[in-house]
């Protein structure tokens, strides 16, 4: 029936196309059909990439479209490494990625290796634990809001109950020391689903009859599980903290709408700097430069990662 | 039989170019979009702009975007170019970035032609909203909406016996509006913790907001009162010694004192909407907002009514008492294709019965006419509050800059009020080298 399908298609193309056609080799017809994504690609990440980096050596300013572009060289660059505020905001965004990366590995493993057993209503459960990273990352961070707050707020209500202190006494979002845990905490319930379900994938993938052998072998469960079961997830460990890396270093949203950066600039990420750079103080060339920079150290960071990740794979 | 025909024929064709006429007319009836805020006053246009729509046959669409993203998006708009809006009733402080940049169109030759003067509206408006260069007969726009920041109190509390008695014995006189900001603090202090109808209310509600403008506008509207100058009014940009004078940091210091001590738990992030929820949810006796609350909360079933009282700005520890100006003007796009039918908006809209419903709808006029009537004072409770304050107003830089300069200011004064970071001398030492530092850039020295 296809066969039939393709023959009338074939007989139906006009024979002058259907002589080109023939006349293309292997090589130029899989050019035809991945041109579109190239140009795509081309249009849509490597002009603006290209365009951003350009861009950045100047003094463009989006709104002021009268006034002269001017080369300005290395002055951005050097603008922004020098610039104390912006290593602030680097080591804000390094404390919420150091912090949600351990909490969420540890936490997500430990899931992935209970939900790992069999028992009754597993599947439930598996379905009641990723609910949250289900949701929007705006709205968990306005619900987020109203969980925090002190008067009415279901989280300081619990810590005054399971405490003894006045719920009203602390701000998780207004408190200087309090809320890089605050982002810390919020971002942790919505993305260690995320982590288990790597995790899950990884002690999946190992035979049983590697534990039959080690059982043969009288070796004791902690031995397996550090002689088998971590070694053989690792890979995907790793994985899982590669993404959420990333996704965190840009991390946006969520702080928006809990913190909005604040207080003062304790939860200021460098995303949300960089935002202010370029579309709330509209200097362009500048932001341009924080870009670039920020790309280059994600770039940087996870191409060591990757390489160290197939290391570990080979072994 | 044929010139039956012929005559028929004509008629039909007559009806033809009559009917298409109607048609082609209508046809170039023009759809305008304004663009504004989402609030209170936003609802009362769209009820005011039906009578546009009926008298010029053109329709109406509106794009509101609430406060904390107003700036951005429309910024982003008119930065680029975009069409979407052909009215803009754009923030105070856009008027210089977008008059040099070309994004408005200059009104002059319009105000001119329509016999529109800027002497008819409030002074401190035309400077406010429609000058560019500020004190210069350059008009970018009509002022639409005059706003200031007040404060609103509530009077059932302030007139207990009980309280009265209390404060009275504690401070030495009548618990009643506050005419310095000291009093204002002892009254938010006395309020603080206080139990009242079993439940725990607070002193007062301030703005202490980091991402837009929040914070600022709220500093600033102390500041100005205790002798805070944003430069020497006798050498432009020259900022030290005006910026962070003794007087200044005082008034900082007084920001700080009142967060610290008498505003509701977890009110380090507050605007307009939050400081509402707090004073119609009845957590506080005291709260500072712009004056286009008012409507709203003297028509509130739990707070409204005769329940609250509105009061201007307090004098500073010299008397010198001064306020926030808040309120837009209405410009005309220089992106949009319908320029003719936005400045027939505009001319309507100046119009003095116009400005007159628009006052009676919520929204409030910045025309002469309307509020020196004799029956505005006391066409609503807060109107006198509103005239008192619209007569102290000072306003944020209004330069191309605006935007850097107040990202600056909300940085440096969360640091400190908020975050407790460093001393009031420390933040406005550094806002005043921030400033100094954007100026630079902008080829001002």
């Amino acid at each position: 029936m296809l066969h039939s399908s393709i023959d009338r298609a074939a007989h139906a193309t006009p024979p002058v196309l259907a002589r080109r056609i023939r006349g293309l080799s292997d090589r130029a017809i899989a050019w035809i059909f991945v041109a579109p994504s190239i140009v795509l690609l081309l249009a849509i990440n490597i002009f603006p990439l290209i365009w951003t980096v350009r861009l950045s050596f100047t003094n463009f300013r989006v709104n002021r479209p009268n006034e002269p572009v001017q080369f300005v060289g290395l002055r951005n660059y050097l603008n922004i490494l020098t610039d104390k505020d912006i290593w602030l905001t680097m080591q804000a965004t390094a404390h919420f990625l150091i912090w949600t990366i351990v909490l969420q590995v540890l936490i997500g493993f430990a899931l992935a290796y209970l939900i790992n057993k069999k028992f009754r209503g597993n599947d439930l459960w598996t379905t009641i634990i990723v609910l949250p990273m289900m949701l929007s990352p705006a709205v968990v961070g306005n619900f987020w809001t109203f969980l925090y707050q002190p008067q009415i707020g279901l989280f300081n209500y619990a810590i005054g109950f399971l405490t003894g202190a006045d719920p009203s006494s602390f701000s998780m979002i207004g408190d200087t020391s309090l809320a890089p845990w605050a982002i810390i905490i919020v971002d942790t319930w919505m993305w260690t689903p995320f982590v288990m379900l790597i995790c899950l994938a990884g002690l999946r993938s190992i035979p049983s009859s590697i534990y039959e052998a080690a059982e043969c072998d009288r070796a004791s469960s902690w031995r397996q599980f550090w002689t088998i079961t971590i070694p053989m997830v690792l890979p995907f460990l790793m994985l899982a903290i590669l993404f959420r890396g990333i996704e965190n270093f840009k991390m946006f949203d969520l702080v928006v709408q809990l913190t909005g950066g604040g207080p003062g600039s304790i939860t200021e990420l460098t995303s949300i700097n960089l935002k202010r750079e370029a579309f709330e103080k509209w200097r362009t060339g500048y932001a341009s430069a924080y870009a670039v920079i920020l790309f280059v150290t994600v770039f940087g960071l996870a191409s060591i990662y990757v390489k160290a990740l197939n290391k570990v794979k080979q072994r | 039989m044929m010139k039956q025909m012929l005559l028929s024929s004509t008629v039909v064709v007559g009806a033809y170019f009559a009917v298409s006429g109607a048609v082609g007319t209508k046809a170039a009836a023009a759809e305008l979009t304004l663009c504004w805020a989402a609030w209170d006053p936003a609802n009362a246009l769209v009820e005011l702009s039906k009578d546009f729509e009926a008298e010029s046959g053109n329709t109406m669409k509106f794009e509101f975007v609430p406060w904390p993203n107003f700036a951005d998006r429309m910024l982003n708009e008119l930065n680029s170019g975009g069409k979407l809006c052909d009215l803009m009733i754009g923030d105070s402080q856009w008027i210089g970035g977008a008059a040099e940049n070309g994004q408005y169109i200059k009104l002059n030759d319009f105000f001119d032609k329509e016999g529109i003067k800027m002497d008819d509206f409030i002074p401190a408006t035309v400077i406010g909203y429609a000058e560019w260069p500020k004190n210069t007969p350059n008009y970018w726009a009509l002022p639409a909406f005059g706003d200031v920041v007040g404060w609103t109190y509530r009077k059932d509390w302030f007139s207990r016996p009980e309280l009265q008695a209390e404060f009275k014995q504690k401070y030495g006189r009548d618990l009643a509006v506050p005419k310095t900001f000291a009093e204002l603090k002892d009254i938010a202090e006395f309020f603080q913790k206080r139990q009242i109808d079993g439940k725990t209310v607070y002193g007062a509600a301030i703005y202490t907001e980091r991402g837009s403008e929040g914070i600022t506008m709220g500093v600033m509207d102390v500041l100005y009162s205790f002798g805070f100058e944003y430069g020497n009014p006798k050498k432009a940009y020259e900022l030290d010694g005006f910026v962070n004078s003794a007087d200044a940091v005082k008034g900082l210091e007084f920001y700080k004192a009142l967060y610290d001590c008498c505003t509701p738990p977890g009110h380090s992030d507050a605007y307009m909407s939050e400081d509402i929820d707090a004073y119609k949810s009845g957590q506080v006796a005291l709260q500072m907002n712009f004056a286009f609350t008012w409507p709203g909360i003297h028509a509130d079933a739990n707070v409204g009514g005769d329940k609250s009282g509105y009061f201007p700005n307090p004098a500073g520890p010299t008397g010198v008492q001064f306020a926030q100006l808040g309120g837009q003007g209405i410009s005309v796009v220089a992106a949009s294709d319908k320029q003719k039918e936005a400045l027939d908006y505009i001319k309507w809209f100046a119009q003095p019965e116009i400005q007159k419903k628009w006052w009676a709808l919520g929204g409030y006029s910045a025309l002469r006419s309307v509020v020196e009537d004799p029956s505005f004072a006391t066409s609503q409770p807060y109107a006198q509050t509103f005239l008192d304050s619209m007569a102290i107003v000072k306003d944020f830089w209004a330069e191309p800059s605006y935007a850097s300069l107040l990202q600056a200011s909300q940085k440096r004064f969360h640091d400190y009020v908020v975050a407790n970071q460093g001393t009031a001398k420390d933040a406005l030492d550094g806002l005043s080298e921030d400033w100094k530092d954007i100026f630079e850039d902008e080829g001002k020295y």
